[in-house]
C-alpha cells in the first residue's frame, strides 16, 4: 500500500526528516507518536504533498507507484487524505460546497457520476449523526468561528465522504474535550476498513484507547527509532519519551534532544 | 494548472480579428466634434427642440472643460490622453458577421463555458440575428407585460419620441451635464441607452433583465439610461451582460440617472465584463461612467450592486443622493482587475434627509499587474440627523505585483449621525490552497472557489440567476491570473 524508503525532507533549507523508512499494508493502522518537533507533522504534510517540503533524496511508494512525482489533488483523488491539525478558515465558502466540490473532483478523477446536490445530502445525512454534527453547520463558512471539537469533527467527516485508500490524522485528538474525542475517535475507529489504511499521527496515547493500531512507531529528531506492536504506545505513556530517547542513544542512533 | 489558455485571452486577438471591419454603411458623420455633428445626431434622431438645446448647452460646457484641460485627473489610473477629435460620434451599425462560423471559436468557447444560450451567443457575438431569429417576438411579448402593467420601457431614442414630458422633467435632474467632464460629453453626443417608468404603486412584474440583453445591442459608446420609480412603485434592472460583448469603440463613457419617488425602491444590478486589454496591457475598453440615484421621495431606496471584471480601465462611482427622510441608499461591489487592469471605483452616499441610512460593500480583488481603487465618500449634510452608515471595504491580493488601496473619505456635519468604518485587506494564503487541493480541489478551482467566497455577501444581492452566472465568471476571468 504505501512504502517509504530513506525520505530526507527539508523546510525551508532545514532538514527534518533525516531518512524515513516505513512499510504500511492494507487495512493496517500505524500511530506514529514523538515529541513535539520530532517531525511528525512534516511527515504527515509531505505524504500529502503539500509544495512548502522539499524531498531531497528517498522514495514513497503508493499502491506500487512513485507517489512524489504527483500534485497534491492528484494524491487526494487517488485516494490519501490528510486530516489537517490545523484546519484553514476560507470565509464564504461553506462546509457543503466544500466537500462537494472535493467530493465530486474526486467522484470525476475515477469515473464516477458527479453527484447533484440531492444525492450529496443523502451521503451525508447519516454521516452528520455519526459524528453528532448538526446540519446546520453544512451552511456555515468552512472552519469560520468553528470550535477546535468542531474543526476535528469537520475534518472526520470529509474522511467519512471521501473514503480514502490511505487516510493520515495529523494530531486530530490535539485540542478535544473528553466528549468529543470520543466521537472522533469513535468514528476514525469505525471508519477501519480491510481496504482503508490509516496513519495516526499523536503526541499522546489517549486517541488509541479508541482505536487499537496494528503497529507503533517513535519518531525523533527526523528518524524512526522503535517500533513495536499496539504495547509500545502504554509503555511509551508510562514511562515517557525520555525512555526512548535513552535506548536510542545507547544504542549509537544519531537522535539529538 | 490548466490549460494557459485564459478568460481574458479569449478576448486577446479581438482588435486584430474584428477592428478591421472596414465596409462600414455610409450613413456616418465625419470624426471630430462640432456644433454642426451635434445637431446633425438630433436631427437624425428627430429630436424636439428642447433635447438639441440641451445637447448643444452641453458641448458647449463641455468645450469649455476641454480648452481648460479639466478632463478629471484625480483617479488612480493611467493612460494616453484621448483624442476626442479622433472620435467619431455618430455611425450607423457597422457591417456584422452573418453566422456564427465567422465568430472567433474562443470567444463562442466562452460563451458555452458561461451557459449563454445559442440564440444569445450570436447577438452577443455581432452576428446580425435579425435574419436568424426572430428577436423581435420575443422582445414583443415582454413588452406586452409590462404594458399590461403599465411600466414603460423602451430606448432612449423612443421615450425621445414618446414620452417628451417625463424626458423634459427627469433628463439631467440627477446627473446634470455640468456634473463632470464625461458626463458633459455623453450629454451633447449621446447615441441612446434605455428609459424605464414605473408608476404609481407599481411592482414591475419581471426583473428587466432578458430584454434588456437584447434591447441593449449596439446602443453604442454614450448611452444614457433614465429609470423612475413613482411613488410606492418598485423595479429590478440588470444591466449589462455576463458574456463578452465584441465591441470597437474604446472610450465608453455612458451616464445612468435613478430617480426613487416616495416609497419607491429601485434594484440596480450590473455585470460588466468589456474587453479588458491583452495580457501586455493593449487595447481594453475605457469605461468612465457617471451612475448616481436620488432618493427623492420619503422612505425611498436605491441599491446599486456592480460586479466589474471587464475595460481595461474603470472610472465608477454608483452613488446616491438621499434627499428624502428616512430613505436608503446601498452599494454593493465586486471589481477585480488582473492582467493590466485598472479601477478607480466606489462610491457616493450624500445624506441630506433625516435618518437616512446607507450601506456600502466593497470587494476589491487584485491579480498580475492590475490595480483597484476604492474611493468613497460619505457626506453627512447639517439637516441629515440621525443618518447612519456602515462601510466594509475588504482587498483580496492574488500576487505580489498587483495593488489595492482604499481612499474612504467621511464627511459629518452634524453629531447625531453615525458612521462605521471596516476594511481589510487579504492574500489567498498557500495553506488555504493546499487545503483545497488536498481535498482533490484543482488550483484554478480553489482560487475561485476562495474568491466567491470573498465576494458573497455582494453576489447574495444579484438576482438568482444572475448570482450564478456571476460566480462562473469570476472564475473564467481568474483563469490565469494566479501563478
Amino acid at each position: 500500500m504505501l512504502e517509504i524508503k530513506g525520505l530526507h525532507v527539508s523546510v525551508a533549507g532545514k532538514e527534518i526528516l533525516r531518512g524515513i523508512d516505513l512499510q504500511i499494508g492494507q487495512g493496517e493502522v500505524h500511530a506514529v507518536m514523538g515529541p513535539n518537533g520530532s517531525g511528525k507533522s512534516t511527515l504527515a504534510q509531505v505524504l500529502a504533498g503539500h509544495p512548502a517540503y522539499e524531498v531531497t533524496a528517498g522514495q514513497v511508494l503508493y499502491q506500487g507507484r512513485d507517489l512524489l512525482g504527483l500534485p497534491a489533488e492528484e494524491r487526494a483523488r487517488e485516494g490519501i487524505f490528510l486530516a489537517f491539525q490545523y484546519p484553514v478558515e476560507i470565509p464564504g465558502v461553506s462546509v457543503a460546497y466544500f466537500l462537494k466540490a472535493g467530493l465530486n473532483a474526486t467522484r470525476k478523477h475515477r469515473g464516477l457520476e458527479e453527484l447533484d446536490a440531492m444525492e450529496f445530502l443523502d451521503v451525508l445525512r447519516a454521516k452528520l449523526k455519526f459524528l453528532e454534527i448538526d446540519q446546520a453547520m453544512l451552511q456555515r463558512s468552512l472552519n469560520e468561528g468553528f470550535s477546535g471539537g468542531e474543526k476535528k469533527r469537520h475534518e472526520v467527516l470529509q474522511m467519512a465522504v471521501l473514503e480514502p485508500s490511505l487516510a493520515i490524522l495529523d494530531e486530530t485528538d490535539s485540542g478535544l474535550d473528553i466528549d468529543s474525542l470520543r466521537v472522533v475517535a469513535t468514528a476514525v475507529d469505525h471508519l477501519r476498513a480491510p481496504d482503508r489504511s490509516t496513519i495516526i499521527v499523536t503526541h499522546y496515547q489517549r486517541i488509541l484507547n479508541y482505536i487499537t493500531p496494528d503497529f507503533v512507531h517513535v519518531l525523533m529528531g527526523g528518524q524512526i527509532v522503535r517500533s513495536g506492536g499496539s504495547e509500545l504506545a502504554h509503555e511509551l505513556e508510562a514511562r515517557g519519551y525520555d525512555w526512548v530517547r535513552g535506548e536510542a542513544a545507547a544504542a549509537g542512533s544519531e537522535v539529538k534532544p | 494548472m490548466a490549460s494557459p489558455t485564459t478568460g481574458l485571452e479569449v478576448f486577446t486577438d479581438r482588435e486584430y480579428k474584428y477592428g478591421f471591419v472596414t465596409d462600414i454603411e455610409t450613413d456616418e458623420v465625419p470624426a471630430g466634434l462640432d456644433e454642426d455633428v451635434i445637431r446633425v445626431i438630433s436631427a437624425k434622431k428627430n429630436e424636439p427642440q428642447f433635447m438639441l438645446d440641451w445637447r448643444l448647452r452641453a458641448y458647449r460646457y463641455w468645450q469649455k472643460l476641454e480648452k481648460a484641460e479639466a478632463e478629471p485627473k484625480w483617479a488612480n489610473v493611467h493612460y494616453p490622453a484621448i483624442d476626442y477629435d479622433g472620435i467619431v460620434y455618430y455611425s450607423a451599425p457597422k457591417k456584422r458577421p452573418t453566422s456564427l462560423e465567422d465568430v472567433d471559436p474562443e470567444l463562442l468557447r466562452t460563451f458555452e463555458k458561461l451557459g449563454v444560450p445559442l440564440e444569445e451567443r450570436m447577438l452577443l457575438a455581432g452576428v446580425a440575428v435579425d435574419a436568424v431569429f426572430d428577436s423581435v417576438s420575443v422582445a414583443t411579448t415582454f413588452k406586452a407585460k409590462l404594458s399590461e402593467a403599465g411600466v414603460i420601457f423602451c430606448s432612449f431614442s423612443d421615450a425621445v419620441q414618446n414620452h417628451p414630458e417625463l424626458i423634459q422633467k427627469y433628463l439631467g435632474s440627477v446627473v446634470p451635464y455640468t456634473d463632470n467632464f464625461f458626463a458633459a460629453l455623453n450629454a451633447a453626443v449621446f447615441s441612446d441607452g434605455s428609459f424605464c417608468y414605473v408608476p404609481k404603486g407599481v411592482r414591475c412584474p419581471m426583473e428587466l433583465s432578458t430584454y434588456f440583453r437584447i434591447n441593449a445591442m449596439n446602443t453604442g459608446q454614450f448611452e444614457r439610461t433614465l429609470i423612475v420609480a413613482d411613488e410606492g412603485s418598485y423595479v429590478s434592472y440588470l444591466e449589462g451582460c455576463t458574456a463578452p460583448m465584441r465591441d470597437t469603440n474604446q472610450l465608453h463613457a455612458a451616464v445612468v440617472e435613478l430617480v426613487a419617488l416616495d416609497h419607491a425602491q429601485i434594484k440596480y444590478s450590473t455585470v460588466q465584463n468589456w474587453y479588458a486589454g491583452d495580457k501586455e496591457g493593449r487595447g481594453g475598453i475605457f469605461n468612465f461612467v457617471t451612475k448616481r440615484g436620488k432618493c427623492q421621495g420619503d422612505s425611498s431606496k436605491i441599491s446599486w450592486t456592480q460586479v466589474e471584471t471587464g475595460s481595461a480601465i474603470t472610472w465608477k462611482y454608483p452613488s446616491v443622493i438621499l434627499q428624502g427622510d428616512n430613505s436608503v441608499g446601498e452599494f454593493y461591489s465586486v471589481a477585480l482587475t488582473t492582467n493590466h487592469q485598472q479601477a478607480d471605483t466606489g462610491t457616493k452616499m450624500t445624506h441630506i434627509g433625516k435618518n437616512t441610512k446607507s450601506t456600502i460593500v466593497s470587494k476589491g480583488i487584485s491579480g498580475v499587474f492590475g490595480q483597484n481603487t476604492y474611493r468613497g465618500l460619505v457626506r453627512i449634510q447639517k439637516g441629515a440627523t440621525g443618518a447612519r452608515n456602515y462601510s466594509q471595504c475588504d482587498s483580496l491580493l492574488l500576487g505580489d505585483r498587483c495593488g489595492a488601496h482604499t481612499l474612504p473619505y467621511v464627511e459629518v456635519m452634524n453629531d447625531s449621525s453615525q458612521v462605521e468604518h471596516e476594511a481589510s485587506t487579504s492574500r489567498i494564503s498557500d495553506d488555504q490552497l493546499f487545503y483545497c487541493r488536498q481535498r482533490g480541489i484543482s488550483a484554478e478551482d480553489a482560487v475561485s472557489m476562495i474568491v466567491n467566497g470573498f465576494c458573497k455577501e455582494v453576489f447574495r444581492e444579484l438576482p438568482m440567476e444572475f448570482a450564478v452566472e456571476a460566480a462562473k465568471l469570476l472564475g473564467v476571468s481568474l483563469e490565469g491570473s494566479v501563478g
